[in-house]
C-alpha cells in the first residue's frame, strides 16, 4: 500500500479544508470559549457536518452512513486540528461507531442511523483517574434482574457532557489491572442513578465526569460479550488514537506554518528574524520531525483497512510521535513569536492548549512507548 | 494472480535457490561487506557467488534500465525484491558508490556512450569508484574547490589535491570535481570528470580515523592526463551534476539510519545484556525509555523514506522539492543512527568498550560507534542540511 492519498481521499480532504475554514475557524472556538458555551461545541455545526456525511463516515451504508474508512476520518481530524474545530466527531463518529459496529443488529439499528444523521452524540466513558489506563477499570457492573447494575465513577469523558448516551467500560469479573473481565454497556443519558457534570479543561472542549449510583440497565445494553469487552475496547482505542494523532498533526502543521510565516515577516536588528541561523535550524528540525509525524499518521490510518493486525501498533506509534512533536512545535511556536506568542489575543496559545490536552487523551507518549517496547521484546 | 504477485512468487523462489547461506546474515560493518572492484578480496566464496548471481540479473541496481545492465524493475517490483531479501535476511550483494552516486548522475547527465561504457561494470561490481569532491579548503563550502583542470588540446591535465576521499586507495576510478574556469564565479567554473586511479600522477595516502581504521585518503593529482571524452555533461556546468549526485548520496546515507546493518531491535540487544524484570521489561527503566524513543523515531523514519519514494512515484504534484527533501532524510537518518549507536554502547556497558580480543571481535561495536560520528559530517554536515531545508523548503531568507 503506497503511503499517498488516492483521488477520493484528496477530494474529501479538500472539501473538509474548505468547509472548516469557512464554518469552523479558530475564531469559532474562541467564541465558544468566550461565551462560556455550556456544551463546548455547536450543535448546528454538527448537523451541518452530518449533512456532509461526516457523522456517518464509518457507518455502513445500510445504516445510513458513507462507510468511507479511517483514512477519510483521519483527514477530517487533521483539518479539524488545523482549525481547532470543536465537535463530537472523534467521540461519536469515530469511537462510538467503532464500538457499535460490533454490536447486535438491534443495537446497530437503534443507534447508527441516528448518529449518521447527526441526531445522536454518544461518548466513551473509559478513564477513571488522571492517567489513561483502561486495565485499571474499577467501575463495576453486576447481574441484576434481567439486566445489570452499574456502580462507579468515570472522569474526563470526551464530549460526554449532555451526550445522548455513554458507552461505559465496567468490570464484570476479574481484578483491577486485568484485561479480561471488562464489559461494555451503552447507557442513555436519562437513566436514573446517572449524574453528570461538565469538566472545564484548558482547551475549552466538552468533557464530563459521570457518577453511576445503582444505575440499572436492561440486558440489551451490553455491547458484545460479557467479560469480553477488552478486544472491542482496543479497537475503539486504536481508532481514537489514530484520530487524535491526525488532529495533533493538523494542529502542529498549522502552528508551524504560522511560525514560519512570522519568521519571514518580523524584523529585529535591521533583519528579518528568519535570517538568523539559530532560528532557521530549529525550524528546519521541526520540519523534519513533522515529516515523520505525517508518515506515522497516514500509515496508522491506512492500517485499519490494509493491515488490521498492525493497526494497534501503528496507532500507538502515530499517537506517541504526534504527541511528542506537537508539544515541541507548540513550545517552539510560542518562543519564536516572542512576547506576542504569550498573548491570549493571538491564536498560537490556543494551539498550545489543545495539543497539550490531545496528547494526553487516550494515552500519552510514555504510555505508547511502553506498548511499543513490549512489542519489540524489551 | 496479478503480475506483482507472480513477480513476488518468482523472486521468492529465485532468492531461495540463489542466495548462498553465508549471505543470509546481516552485515556487521562496512568491512564485512562486498565492495567489488578489480582488486577486491572476497571474504568467502559465497560472497563472490552472490555478487555474480545478483549482478547477472541486474539486481544490484534493480531499477536501472536493462540496456545498461540494470534490473529494469518498476518501483513496486523493486520494493518487493527488497522485502523478499529482508524476509530471508539476505544482505546487500554490493555496496557501491557507483550504484549510489555516479550511476544516477550518469543516467541523467551522461552521454549514451558513457552510459553503455560505465554502467554495466558498476552493476556487476567489476569497477569500484571513489568520490573526489572535498579538498583541504573546500568542505562545506564545496564550490570553492581549487583542483585545476586545463585543456591541453588532446587531453585534460589535472593537478591538485582532494581529501577525505573514501577508499581512494582501493578504487579503480574516480568521479571528480575540478575547476575549469578560474575567472568565472565559483559555481560556474566547475566540471565533472571521470578518470582511472591508476593513471600516472595519481597518488593516495590513507588517513587513520578515530575508529582505528583507515577507509579514506588524501589524494594527490600531479599533471594527470585525462582523455577529453571523460568529461560528463557540459564544460563548466559540473556544479549541477555535483548537486544532483549529492541528493542521491544523502538519500543513501540517510537510508543507513533505517538500519543497513540488520533490523534486530537494540532493545533486544539490551535485554540480552541487562536482563528483564518480572513483567519482561528491561531492567533499566531510563534506558528502556530512551530505547523506545529510538524505536519510535526509527519506525517513523522508515515510513517517511517509504512515503517519499511513494510520493516521488505518484508524480511531481506531491513530490515537490524531492532534492531538498533528501537533505531532511540525510539529517534525520544520520542523527538517528548516531543515537542508536549511543544506545548500543549504553546497553553493553563496559563490554562495549573492549577494543581488542576475540570476545569483541577486536572492538567491532566501539569502532562502528565511532564511525557513525562521521555520518553527520560526510556528504554535507547536519548543519549544512539544516541550511538547505531552511532555504529551499521553508523559504527562509539568506541561509
Ligand atoms: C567518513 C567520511 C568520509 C568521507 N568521504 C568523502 C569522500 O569519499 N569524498 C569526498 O569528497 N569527501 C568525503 N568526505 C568529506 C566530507 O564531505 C566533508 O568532511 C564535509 O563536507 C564537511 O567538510 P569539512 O570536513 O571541511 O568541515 P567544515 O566545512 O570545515 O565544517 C566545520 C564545522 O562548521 C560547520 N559549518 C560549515 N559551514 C557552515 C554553515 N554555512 N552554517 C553552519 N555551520 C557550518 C559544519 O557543519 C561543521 O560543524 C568524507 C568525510 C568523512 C568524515
Amino acid at each position: 500500500m503506497a503511503l499517498v492519498l488516492n483521488e477520493e481521499e484528496e477530494m474529501l480532504r479538500d472539501s473538509a479544508k474548505g468547509f472548516l475554514k469557512d464554518k469552523a475557524p479558530v475564531s469559532a472556538l474562541r467564541a465558544l470559549r468566550d461565551n462560556g458555551d455550556a456544551l463546548g461545541y455547536s450543535r448546528e455545526l454538527w448537523a451541518q457536518m452530518a449533512d456532509m456525511g461526516w457523522a456517518g463516515i464509518l457507518v455502513p451504508e445500510e445504516y445510513g452512513g458513507i462507510d468511507f474508512g479511517m483514512v477519510g476520518a483521519g483527514l477530517i481530524c487533521e483539518e479539524m486540528g488545523r482549525n481547532l474545530t470543536a465537535s463530537p466527531f472523534l467521540s461519536t463518529a469515530i469511537m462510538a461507531v467503532t464500538a457499535l459496529r460490533t454490536g447486535s443488529d438491534e443495537q446497530k439499528q437503534k443507534y447508527l442511523p441516528a448518529i449518521a444523521a447527526g441526531k445522536s452524540v454518544i461518548a466513551l466513558a473509559i478513564d477513571e483517574s488522571v492517567k489513561h489506563d483502561p486495565a485499571q477499570t474499577a467501575m463495576t457492573a453486576s447481574a441484576h434482574g434481567n439486566g445489570y447494575r452499574l456502580n462507579g465513577e468515570k472522569a474526563y469523558i470526551i464530549d460526554g457532557f449532555d451526550a445522548d448516551a455513554l458507552i461505559v467500560a465496567a468490570r464484570t469479573s476479574g481484578e483491577i489491572g486485568d484485561e479480561s473481565g471488562v464489559s461494555l454497556f451503552i447507557v442513555p443519558r436519562e437513566t436514573s442513578g446517572l449524574s453528570q457534570s461538565r469538566t472545564v479543561l484548558l482547551d475549552s472542549r466538552n468533557y464530563a465526569a459521570a457518577k453511576f449510583e445503582d444505575v440499572d440497565v436492561a440486558g440489551d445494553a451490553l455491547i458484545g460479550t460479557l467479560d469480553g469487552g477488552w478486544a472491542v475496547l482496543q479497537d475503539v482505542l486504536h481508532v481514537g488514537r489514530a484520530g487524535l494523532a491526525a488532529e495533533l498533526l493538523g494542529a502542529s502543521q498549522q502552528s508551524f506554518e504560522m511560525t514560519v510565516d512570522y519568521l519571514k515577516e518580523r524584523k529585529q536588528f535591521g533583519a528579518i528574524v528568519g535570517s538568523f541561523q539559530g532560528l532557521q535550524h530549529r525550524a528546519a528540525h521541526l520540519y523534519s520531525e513533522l515529516e515523520l509525524v505525517k508518515s506515522a499518521s497516514l500509515s496508522a490510518l491506512q492500517a485499519f483497512a490494509t493491515m488490521p493486525a498492525m493497526a494497534g501498533a501503528a496507532s500507538a506509534l502515530a499517537k506517541a510521535k504526534a504527541g511528542e512533536v506537537a508539544i515541541l512545535t507548540a513550545n517552539e511556536a510560542v518562543q519564536m513569536h516572542g512576547g506576542i506568542g504569550m498573548t491570549d489575543e493571538f491564536d498560537i496559545g490556543l494551539y498550545m492548549k489543545r495539543v497539550r490536552a490531545a496528547q494526553e487523551l487516550l494515552g500519552d507518549y510514555a504510555f505508547h512507548a511502553d506498548i511499543l517496547a513490549r512489542l519489540r521484546g524489551f | 494472480m496479478s503480475d506483482l504477485e507472480e513477480f513476488q512468487a518468482q523472486t521468492k523462489e529465485w532468492l531461495a535457490q540463489n542466495c548462498p547461506p553465508a549471505m543470509r546474515k546481516p552485515l556487521r560493518s562496512e568491512a564485512d561487506a562486498c565492495w567489488g572492484g578489480k582488486d577486491f578480496e572476497f571474504t568467502c566464496p559465497d560472497q563472490k557467488l552472490w555478487l555474480e548471481r545478483m549482478g547477472a540479473k541486474g539486481w544490484t541496481a534493480p531499477q536501472w534500465p536493462r540496456e545498461y545492465g540494470g534490473g529494469g524493475l518498476s518501483h513496486e517490483e523493486a520494493k518487493i525484491l527488497k522485502q523478499e531479501m529482508a524476509a530471508i535476511n539476505a544482505r546487500s550483494p554490493l555496496l557501491s558508490f557507483g550504484i549510489w552516486m555516479l550511476g544516477p548522475a550518469l543516467l541523467k547527465y551522461g552521454s549514451e556512450e558513457q552510459k553503455l561504457h560505465y554502467l554495466p561494470p558498476i552493476v556487476r561490481g567489476e569497477v569500484r569508484w571513489c568520490q573526489g569532491y572535498s579538498e583541504p579548503n573546500a568542505g562545506s563550502d564545496l564550490a570553492s574547490l581549487q583542483t585545476r583542470c586545463e585543456d591541453k588540446g588532446e587531453y585534460f591535465e589535472v593537478t591538485g589535491q582532494k581529501v577525505w576521499t573514501s577508499y581512494a586507495d582501493k578504487s579503480d576510478w574516480i568521479f571528480c570535481l575540478v575547476r575549469t574556469d578560474r575567472d568565472a564565479p565559483k559555481h560556474n567554473g566547475i566540471s565533472f570528470i571521470l578518470f582511472d586511479m591508476h593513471s600516472e600522477g595519481v597518488s593516495t595516502k590513507p588517513i587513520t580515523l578515530i575508529s582505528g581504521k583507515s577507509p579514506f585518503c588524501e589524494t594527490f593529482f600531479d599533471s594527470v592526463k585525462v582523455p577529453k571524452e571523460n568529461l560528463v555533461g557540459t564544460l563548466n556546468k559540473g556544479w549541477d551534476i555535483a548537486k544532483y549526485l549529492l541528493t542521491h548520496e544523502r538519500a543513501m546515507i540517510g537510508d543507513a539510519g533505517g538500519g543497513l546493518f540488520g533490523n534486530r531491535s537494540i532493545g533486544q540487544l539490551a535485554v540480552d545484556s541487562l536482563g528483564t524484570d518480572a513483567q519482561g521489561r528491561l531492567n533499566d527503566s531510563a534506558l528502556r525509555a530512551d530505547l523506545a524513543g529510538a524505536e519510535i523515531d526509527g519506525w517513523a523514519f522508515l515510513l517517511t523514506m517509504e512515503r517519499m519514494k511513494d510520493e516521488a512515484k505518484a508524480g511531481p504534484k506531491t513530490a515537490q522539492g524531492m532534492g531538498a527533501r533528501s537533505s531532511m532524510l540525510k539529517y534525520y537518518g544520520t542523527e538517528l543512527n548516531k543515537r542508536r549507536y549511543e544506545l548500543m554502547m549504553a546497553s553493553k556497558g563496559m563490554g562495549a568498550l573492549e577494543w581488542e580480543g576475540e570476545a569483541s571481535q577486536d572492538g567491532e561495536l566501539p569502532r562502528a560507534w565511532l564511525r557513525t560520528k562521521a555520518n553527520s559530517i560526510e556528504g554535507g554536515t547536519s548543519e549544512v542540511q539544516l541550511n538547505i531545508i531552511s532555504k529551499r523548503i521553508l523559504g527562509l531568507p539568506g541561509a
